[in-house]
């Protein structure tokens, strides 16, 4: 039985001091027995002499200082995992809260992960097809990769999360998948919403799901992603299963962070964030992956709203950093009535090079990729030219440009969120508005495949 | 030996008391993991250290062992085709011990201890020898002769040595000092916080080659030289990183990943050992030290790997070798020093980082330079130096890209603009610069063409009076422009996307010689000369854009290196004759 400490000095907000505690290691893992038995939970943040600060995993409401009894576990916060996991939904801090019995460990994990050494990672390069063809033609995801959706207050972000996990699938395999879906933060209905969705599908008893909704305390979301990936890790890397991961919304939990920062009196980083945010960020994104000799994979789709829809904002800045790419939502094409309001040119797939191709996709790919890039890029400015100075301001070949640039947005991005393309018809599709285009103006793309996928023939 | 106990744990800083002895930056072993750690600060008996690994578990009481040595590096046959954590563990090695993920306290060395290496004397028995001169050489990988140098403070006569397999640690020669017999095994070691010494620095004289156009031509880096690549997330940094690291001409890459992508570490693990140097016809691996502490990993051992980095590439620059260093990314760097200095309660200067961050810098991006090495035989070493650096929100005016920006004389100014467009390598020609290019001019004029300098000139003041002209354009329409002003956008658009843009997953395409890079600016460039001659003479302006012969000077780039002449020669050909064609044709 480990020892009890009746020495709490001092709570406020997240943090807890006690004194004259022996033996406590940095990062252990804490229990708090309220007067009225109910247990919480604390990890250890810093330790001078026999002072120990502790970060509480939920809320302080309800503790008292002379009746609160603390004990250290010697141990880190862990989660106890298993295959019986999916279908199952869990708290934020990994207790089952669906009713059904309580999960029988096949092993305990520690919550914060391992990094992996960057010598035994596999390079991904296995083509996702999502059926979204601004996903799979032109920012492709490959299994492995953590690319994060880039939303903004109000966009259907979450129809589109719920569009690629219902319609993911690697070509010309049958796999082992799991989703596995931390909802941080979020409302009741937005959860629901994903809920829901898996369960029309019959994706649910393939699904983990981990909820902290708006009104759970705000502390415990610092967990609940790495709950997840805890989770996901078992999944993927011991029971060799291709598991998607879903976080929604990081920017709750960086939010969660600041306040602990605030809480000790950090010296803060940009608007506030800890100045560790960087690397706290990485700590999670990095565990999406391919291990060398294992079956399994994580690949991540981490969604975050862009306080005033601003890029530059620490937290889409930062995880843009982290992240291999990122899909970029727009405000202005969801107005105009886009779905999904991918913002295809800022978004970008770091991976895509080595996931496409011939024997992968199609020979084609990536120089009609770049046509479509540069050509939809061009027809913009075009446009906005016309917009300024009217039509008779273009040249001939801008004019087409432009009209590009319009159906580029109507035929090839807007597919509704119910179209499951296959990356053939992805690819036809992009020939066909390359064909507005004269030939000559497709200077990206090699002569013997214009030749031979050209809709138009000379 | 100097034992003390922790007192206290915050994140990777530890206090320890009982210290009084020990020196400041000297190593020391925490806890019983023996974890690896680097003392800061003294107080009284109080160190406080920052550790290299993960510090959770540890407890007050624990011991602190200093190892009485500052961090330092293992420099010996077995680097070159590595792949070592921040502070130069083989993360090889930890694989094979320890699985697939970093656990903390994995005891292992920076180099093989049982691998032999044939060694070929070079000094004889009674041969006076100082620090710098080499004993003898190993081939270590096909390109990379490693050449062993006596090691510093050690003078006197060779005793003896000999030919034969040897492992790092065992004894090569004995050399004969005033202090008595020194026997030297291959393997020595380095402290990292300090610049590798030197008889004197010189100047900076030839271009690095990158076959990478936009650089070669426009902005160019000196061997010996310091470059920058800021640049928002997405622009490309790593793409231009792992270019140079590709395809500069350079005997030796170290490559480190500071705080960056796992996968790119492992991208670069994968790809080089397939890809071969253009100059040796070896595979890239064999050239190239990989430094990474991902973003994962760690943070106090990011802080390190700059310096472990270049002090590997100190140690082949001695041997008389051209090395280059990316360093990928040094704001992740600064940010390690930042956390750091916020634990150690420094009052903070700029957006929370240190005060002494600009000094920092510039001390790393000091250690490049072309040196005359230490050693009797006078050889010359170069050391290029190249930091990516991913500035808060893409905006430079923050204080590692303005505090980098004062040092390094090239600066590769990376536009998300571009790169939404597709245009790679994202590098902006109108904002980016090079101190270099002058110099470099001069001896581009002397050794590839007399005219390079003139043709340079040509292509950047087309591009800034496109520039201007675009302004024009968004104002009143491009149909205000005259014909002249319309060629000047034509040629413009050419040397933007014919000639700067280059595709870095093209075989033919990823690398440029100089030659080539030449021959198609010039190539470029003749169709505007000739466009305005033909104006001049009646043509039609409509008629000269839609020359069938620019289709053929866009694909201009995708001509292998050795079919250059003929087709350039062949493509201008067409053209002129196209543009006499249409001289004499009357308007419709």
């Amino acid at each position: 039985m480990p020892r009890e400490y009746r020495t709490i000095q001092e709570v406020s907000g997240p943090l807890m001091l006690i004194k004259q505690v022996e033996d406590v290691a940095y990062d252990e893992l804490g229990e708090i027995e309220l007067a009225s038995g109910e247990i919480r939970r604390c990890k250890v943040l810093q330790v001078e002499g026999d002072n120990v600060l502790v970060q509480l995993f939920e809320a302080n409401a309800g503790l008292n200082l002379s009746s609160a009894k603390v004990r250290f576990l010697g141990r880190s916060l862990d989660l106890p995992v298993s295959q019986d996991m999916l279908g199952r939904v869990f708290s934020g801090m990994g207790d089952p809260i669906d009713d059904g019995p309580a999960i029988i460990a096949d092993k305990r994990m520690d919550i914060n992960g391992v990094p992996i050494n960057p010598a035994a990672r596999q390079y991904p390069a296995e083509f996702i097809q999502t059926g979204v063809s601004a996903i799979d033609g032109l920012n492709t995801l490959v299994r492995g990769q953590k690319l994060p959706i880039f939303s903004c207050s109000g966009l259907p972000h979450a129809n589109l999360a719920a569009q690629i996990a219902r319609q993911a699938r690697v070509l010309g395999g049958q796999s082992n998948f799991a989703v596995v879906f931390a909802a941080i933060g979020i409302t009741f209905e937005e959860s629901e919403f994903f809920i829901s969705d898996f369960r029309r599908t019959g994706a649910i008893d393939r699904t983990v799901l981990f909820i902290n909704l708006a009104d759970d305390p705000a502390i415990e979301r610092i967990s609940t992603p790495r709950m997840a990936l805890t989770a996901a890790e078992y999944l993927a890397f011991e029971c060799g299963m291709h598991v998607l991961v879903i976080l929604t919304d990081i920017t709750n939990y960086a939010e969660a962070l600041r306040e602990v920062s605030a809480a000790r009196k950090e010296v803060p980083g940009r608007r506030g964030y800890p100045g560790n945010l960087y690397s706290d960020l990485a700590t999670m994104y990095e565990r999406a992956g391919r291990q060398l000799g294992k079956k399994g994979s994580i690949t991540m789709i981490p969604i975050l709203t862009m306080p005033e829809d601003d890029k530059t904002h620490p937290i889409p800045d930062l995880t843009g950093y982290i992240t291999e790419g990122q899909i970029i939502l727009s405000r202005e094409l969801d107005r105009k009535g886009v779905t999904p309001p991918i913002d295809v040119l800022p978004s970008l797939s770091r991976l895509k090079d080595k996931g496409i191709g011939a024997g992968k996709t199609r020979e084609d790919h990536a120089n009609t990729m770049n046509q479509l890039f540069a050509a939809y890029s061009r027809g913009k400015d075009a446009k906005e030219l016309m917009s300024i100075l009217g039509e008779a301001a273009l040249s001939d070949v801008d004019k087409l440009y432009a009209k590009f640039a319009e159906e580029f947005e109507e035929k090839y991005v807007s597919q509704g969120f119910e179209t499951n393309r296959s990356i053939e018809e992805t690819l036809e599709i992009g020939w066909q508005l390359l064909s507005i285009l004269p030939k000559s103006e497709l200077k990206r793309i090699k002569q013997e495949y214009i030749e031979k996928y050209h809709p138009i023939k000379d | 030996m100097i034992e003390g106990k922790v007192i206290k744990i915050a994140g990777p800083l530890v206090v320890a008391s009982g210290m009084r002895e020990a020196n400041i930056k000297d190593v020391v072993h925490v806890g019983a993991a023996r974890l690896i750690g680097e003392i800061l600060e003294m107080r009284g008996d109080e160190a406080s250290i920052q550790v290299y690994e993960e510090t959770a578990g540890l407890k007050p009481g624990d011991v602190v062992v200093s190892t009485g040595a500052p961090l330092s590096v293992e420099l010996a046959p077995g680097l070159i085709g590595g792949i070592f954590d921040g502070i130069q563990r083989s993360l090889v090695a930890i694989k094979d011990v320890a699985g697939t993920n970093l656990h903390k306290g994995v005891d292992v060395k920076a180099l093989d201890r049982e691998k032999k290496w044939h060694f070929v004397p070079v000094a004889k028995v009674g041969d006076k020898v100082g620090p710098g001169d080499v004993l003898g050489t190993v081939q270590e990988t096909g390109p990379v002769l490693h050449k062993i140098m006596v090691p510093l403070g050690t003078e006197g006569t060779v005793a003896s040595i000999k030919e034969g397999d040897f492992t790092v640690v065992e004894t090569i020669a004995v050399v004969k000092t005033d202090k008595g017999d020194v026997n030297l095994p291959m393997l020595q070691s380095t402290p990292v916080r300090n610049p590798r010494p030197y008889k004197q620095k010189l100047m900076p004289e030839r271009p690095m080659t990158t076959g990478q156009r936009v650089i070669d031509t426009l902005f160019p880096v000196a061997k010996g030289g310091t470059a920058a690549v800021p640049g928002p997330f997405g622009s490309g940094k790593t793409v231009v990183q792992h270019a140079l690291a590709k395809w500069s001409d350079v005997d030796v890459v170290i490559y480190i990943g500071c705080g960056e992508r796992g996968n790119e570490m492992t991208d670069v693990l994968r790809e080089f050992p397939e890809l071969i140097d253009p100059r040796t016809g070896e595979s890239l691996m064999n050239r190239t030290v990989l430094i990474a502490n991902t973003s994962d990993m760690p943070v106090a051992a990011r802080e390190a790997s700059i310096y472990t980095g270049i002090t590997i590439a100190e140690y082949f620059r001695d041997m008389g070798y051209s090395v280059a260093i990316m360093a990928d990314s040094t704001s992740r760097w600064a940010e390690a020093l930042r956390e750091m200095s916020g634990r150690l309660e420094e009052m903070p200067g700029e957006e929370g980082y240190p005060a002494y961050l600009t000094s920092r810098l510039a001390q790393f991006y000091e250690r490049a330079g072309r040196v005359k090495c230490l050693g009797a035989d006078g050889r010359e070493g170069e050391l290029t130096a190249i930091g990516a650096v991913s500035p808060a929100g893409g905006d430079i005016s923050e204080p590692v890209a303005q505090a980098t920006l004062r040092i390094v004389k090239v600066f590769w100014s990376l536009d998300s603009a571009l790169a939404y467009k597709r245009h790679f390598p994202a590098i902006n020609w109108l904002s980016s610069h090079s101190l270099y290019a002058d110099d470099m001019g001069k001896w581009l004029n002397t050794n590839i063409d007399e005219n390079w300098t003139k043709l340079r000139g040509r292509a950047m003041s087309l591009l800034q009076q496109e520039a201007e002209l675009e302004e024009m354009v968004q104002l009143v329409g491009v149909d205000a422009l005259s014909a002249e002003d319309r060629m000047v956008l034509e040629v413009s658009r050419s040397i933007r996307e014919d000639y700067i843009q280059q595709n870095a997953f093209d075989d033919n395409d990823a690398y440029s010689t100089f030659d080539k890079q030449f021959k198609m600016l010039k190539l470029v460039l003749s169709y505007y000369d000739a466009g305005i001659d033909a104006l001049k003479k009646g043509a039609q302006l409509d008629d000269l854009i839609n020359l069938k012969a620019r289709e053929r000077i866009a694909r201009a780039k995708a001509v292998p290196q050795e079919q250059v002449d003929a087709a350039y020669a062949e493509i201008e050909r067409e053209m002129l004759a196209e543009m006499a064609s249409v001289i004499g044709k009357e308007e419709d």
